[in-house]
């Protein structure tokens, strides 16, 4: 980068960024997961910004340490990871690439995120969604809403019978 | 030690805010359950609130929080429901966990004198000002449930402290003992 002061990052370090990948979901990348902010090359080295996808998870603290080890290692340093809150991260914010990722290894992608402006509406009933098997296409019944972490529901396929988890519209 | 190792492990109960609802023990699952239902309304409706606040960083927080705990108030609504609805054994637990845990509600609404300042500042949230968006859910879920309001008296404050003022049960005592002794034992400690 030549000039001084903050210039657009360089397409390496934006990419370099891009490709750390999620230590839960690793075939999903920081930018297919829609948490890569911002990336700014500037005269003292590199500043990051992402946002967490669940308040308190502990997924960022292994992020924060694989941009600072990914891009250091690259000859960018140093690295700053600024974390920001809002707007908050929502589900929607997953690439066309990151639900097509989700699908290859047997997950299914979430649909559009309920709007959360007003006051939440009281939900009793399972939620419905129209939701396919990653593996045969067919349509999938809802085993448990409430999965084995926060963002997942479980399903299984009415045809096939593959049991399968589904990433939540948050 | 990090100042939020320093919060979480190397306070002692009486330097703890919280509410002297979430302390209680887990033990019964029809308790537990009634105790997030009641916590996680009153919470949700004070971060709908707080989306509000003049101060960015809390609002920001709030709208965060909101999409969250709006999942612990569907998961414990529904168990309440389930259970509520569900053989007479899982009636009688749960009905009896509301109850168990009813006297601690009124301490979520009550305000400390630091959160009537920062209400009356445009930065927080007098949590009494929720009071009926909690009425509300609550009820709805109760009546599905058919289950009625607990009658029993609200647990007193000593000497006009409760847990937002560092007064507190003795299962807090216990629980912070487990939570902190490996932290205690190794405050330099990595991994």
């Amino acid at each position: 980068v030549s000039g001084r002061g903050r210039a657009t990052a360089a397409p390496s370090v934006r990419e370099l960024a891009g490709r750390v990948v999620d230590p839960e979901m690793p075939m999903l990348t920081l930018a297919d997961l829609g948490v890569l902010r911002d990336v700014a090359v500037h005269d003292r080295g590199v500043t990051v910004t992402i946002t967490p996808t669940y308040a308190g998870c502990p997924a960022l603290a292994t992020m924060r340490d694989d941009l600072v080890r990914v891009l250091t290692e690259a000859g960018h340093g140093p690295v700053e990871v600024a974390v920001q809150l809002a707007p908050a991260w929502s589900s929607d914010d997953i690439t066309a690439h990151g639900r097509e990722q989700l699908r290859r290894h047997g997950l299914s992608a979430p649909g559009a995120a309920p709007d959360r402006s007003g006051p939440v509406p009281l939900s009793l009933g399972p939620t419905r969604r129209e939701v396919a098997c990653p593996r045969c296409g067919a349509r999938a019944d809802l085993t448990s809403e409430f999965g084995p972490t926060a963002c997942t529901a479980l399903y299984a396929c009415s045809a096939c019978g593959e049991p399968f988890e589904h990433v939540k519209e948050i | 030690v990090p100042a939020e190792d320093a919060l979480a492990f190397f306070r002692e109960a009486h330097d703890f805010r919280n509410l002297r609802l979430v302390e209680a023990e887990n033990g019964d699952f029809g308790e537990t359950m009634a105790r997030l239902l009641v916590f996680s309304t009153a919470r949700l409706a004070l971060l709908e609130a707080l989306r509000q606040s003049g101060d960015h960083v809390l609002a920001a927080v709030a709208e965060k929080g909101v999409k969250e705990v709006a999942y612990h108030r569907d998961y414990s609504a529904r168990w309440f429901l389930t259970l509520a609805r569900g053989t007479d054994e899982s009636r009688r637990r749960v009905v009896a966990g509301l109850a168990a845990v009813w006297p601690y509600v009124d301490e979520a609404f009550a305000a400390d004198p630091v959160e009537t300042r920062l209400a009356e500042a445009g930065v927080g949230v007098d949590p009494g000002s929720v009071r009926g968006a909690f009425d509300a859910v609550l009820d709805q879920v109760l009546a599905v449930s058919r289950v009625d309001r607990p009658d029993v008296a609200p647990m007193a404050a000593v000497r006009g402290r409760t847990g937002r003022q560092g007064l507190h049960t003795e299962a807090l005592s216990r629980m912070l003992a487990t939570m902190q002794v490996v932290a205690r034992a190794h405050p330099e400690g990595r991994w």
